[in-house]
């Protein structure tokens, strides 16, 4: 029989985790505020524009706005959150990588 | 995910084709696998208007489906059942692994991708045991824990788990308590950041001369076994103790980096050195024994010595071939810290320091334009953050400095065969003590 050993998992300890649900959908945009969210990495904001003029176009009931968030997509940014669950209905947030 | 789960707010996440697998994980261990994602070409960056268009208006790249289309149905179709995962999952493993053949076993560590790609020692019971012998703390004690990017969760480990990568890197159990020392800085050598980062460690302190690192020739290449596995168990500990660093998955850097197979690790030769040794900065005593991490590791430039008219331009020269999003830290041999002293009257660290940050300078226009500070330092600046935000406030012409004067700086490394020297675009992190650690 060919010689056999046991070795120790060099992988750290996980943490558990929990589900968070996502928030409830909208019956229809038509009407709603859409908040694009520009995340200021690379050409975000240039390309959410084109989001923009997209929604301008073809669901003309849709108030889209393109919103830079304060600081590096790094950092929370709580100020603009709360500005899109006030004012906003929906939001789309680009364009990572 | 925070607009989703803290505000309340449906969203749709908007992101490149190539990270398609990694940000679906980083959703997952997140606890919203149903997060709604949408997939447009890569890349972004230099398109013009009607490329960007085009993107908008053409298909998911992992669904095929219209982009508008996707993120419509994205932000109103209620999710379908098991679409948002189980309660909770834990991924708890076996500290064995095994029995096994010795072959077999190495085949299965590397296809894990719990290896740097190298053969490895083994990490058997006797071999973790010889190298907890190393250190008098417990082997369950926990030493700290790391992430491979902001986004994802952090992971722990223990000082048995990072002995368990010192074997297998092929450490000797007294370099034990310096490779303890960096697992506790948090600074994960094995960054996920797409612009494929490596970390630098420095050691200082007694210690460098106990275990036989080398600060002198070839201090920073293939010629000392302490300086080569102490490093390698860092990247090694790494990548496992954040729990992977796998392309595509949770690794993005897309050229890769070879500094990462030791993670540039070295011993400052504080004996040559004209200034106090690195660690002293940190306010350590010059007595105790630290290591010292530095983060990016993606740029280098390099000269030989000063010479004695236009020295002052040869360094200008090769700082503004710097990124200037990342600060510079100059590795200097002896001989040419010594010029420095010479030519500059550098008689003291922080005089060459605020040198550097005086010397390294551009136009305001060509500052902003660069694609990285447009990317993190241009919207801290917007916002008030200094000394960012008084640069921003410059005219186009007007010359600023490339760097803060307190991301600048300078390490003696070298054994004096010639005075060749090289700046490391990196950013210093953190000096821990080894003591704590013996």
């Amino acid at each position: 029989m060919a010689h056999t050993i046991a070795v120790l998992n060099p992988m750290g300890f996980a943490p558990k985790v929990t589900r968070r649900a996502l928030a409830p959908r909208l019956p229809t945009l038509e009407g709603k505020t859409v908040y694009l969210v520009d995340c200021r990495f690379d050409d975000s904001d240039l390309f959410l524009e084109q989001m923009r003029a997209w929604f301008a176009e073809h669901l003309p009931g849709v108030t889209a706005v393109v919103k830079r968030i304060s600081s590096v997509y790094l950092n929370d940014d709580p100020a603009t959150w709360e500005e899109v669950r006030t004012r906003g209905h929906a939001a789309i947030v680009g364009v990572g990588h | 995910m925070t607009l989703e789960a803290k505000y309340g707010v449906p969203t749709v996440a908007l992101h490149t084709d190539k990270f398609d697998r990694v940000v679906r994980s980083v959703a997952t261990v997140n606890g919203m696998p149903g997060l709604r994602q949408v997939f447009v070409p890569q890349p972004i960056m230099g398109k013009t208007a009607r490329e960007l268009r085009a993107y908008v208006d053409g298909r998911d790249q992992i669904t095929g489906r219209p982009v508008m289309q996707e993120v419509v149905e994205g932000l109103t179709r209620p999710p379908r059942e098991g679409e948002e995962g189980p309660a909770e999952f834990d991924r708890t493993s076996d500290r064995l692994v095994g029995p096994d053949s010795p072959e077999r076993l190495e085949r299965l560590f590397l296809d894990q991708h719990w290896t740097d790609g190298l053969p490895i020692v083994l990490p058997t019971e006797e071999r973790v045991a010889a190298m907890l012998a190393g250190t008098r703390r417990r082997p369950d004690e926990v030493v700290g824990r790391m992430r491979s990017t902001h986004f994802r969760e952090y992971w722990e480990y223990t000082v048995e788990k990072v002995a368990v990568n010192a074997v297998m890197a092929g450490a000797r159990p007294e370099y034990l308590p310096v490779i303890l020392a960096l697992a506790a800085t948090g600074v994960t050598a094995r960054s996920s950041s797409s612009s494929a980062m490596a970390s630098m460690a420095v050691v200082n302190g007694p210690i460098r001369h106990e275990i036989g690192m080398n600060a002198g020739t070839g201090a920073m290449g293939p010629y000392s076994h302490a300086n080569a596995t102490i490093g390698r168990a860092y990247g090694l500990l790494s990548q496992n103790g954040q729990g992977g660093s796998v392309p595509g998955l949770s690794y993005m850097g897309n050229q890769g980096n070879s500094y990462a197979y030791n993670s540039v690790t070295f011993a400052e030769n504080e004996e040559r050195s004209p200034w106090e040794p690195f660690h002293v900065q940190g306010g350590l005593p010059a007595s105790e024994s630290a290591v010292s991490v530095f983060s990016g590791c993606r740029s280098t430039a390099f000269g030989l010595g000063l010479r004695e008219t236009h020295w002052r331009d040869h360094v200008r020269n090769l700082l503004r071939g710097m990124d200037p999003s990342i600060p510079p830290t100059l590795l200097l041999d002896p001989i040419a810290a010594r010029q420095f002293v010479d030519r500059g009257g550098f008689g003291k660290k922080a005089a060459l320091l605020d040198w550097i940050h005086d010397t390294a300078r551009m136009p305001a226009r060509e500052y902003w334009d660069y694609q990285l500070v447009q990317n993190y330092i241009y919207p801290r600046a917007t916002f008030g953050e200094e000394p960012w935000a008084s640069r921003l406030r410059a005219a186009p012409d007007e010359i600023i400095p490339m760097f803060r004067r307190e991301d600048i700086h300078a390490v003696v490394v070298g054994g004096e065969t010639n005075g060749y020297w090289r700046i490391m675009g990196c950013t210093y992190q953190k000096t821990v003590s080894v003591e704590d650690w013996r």
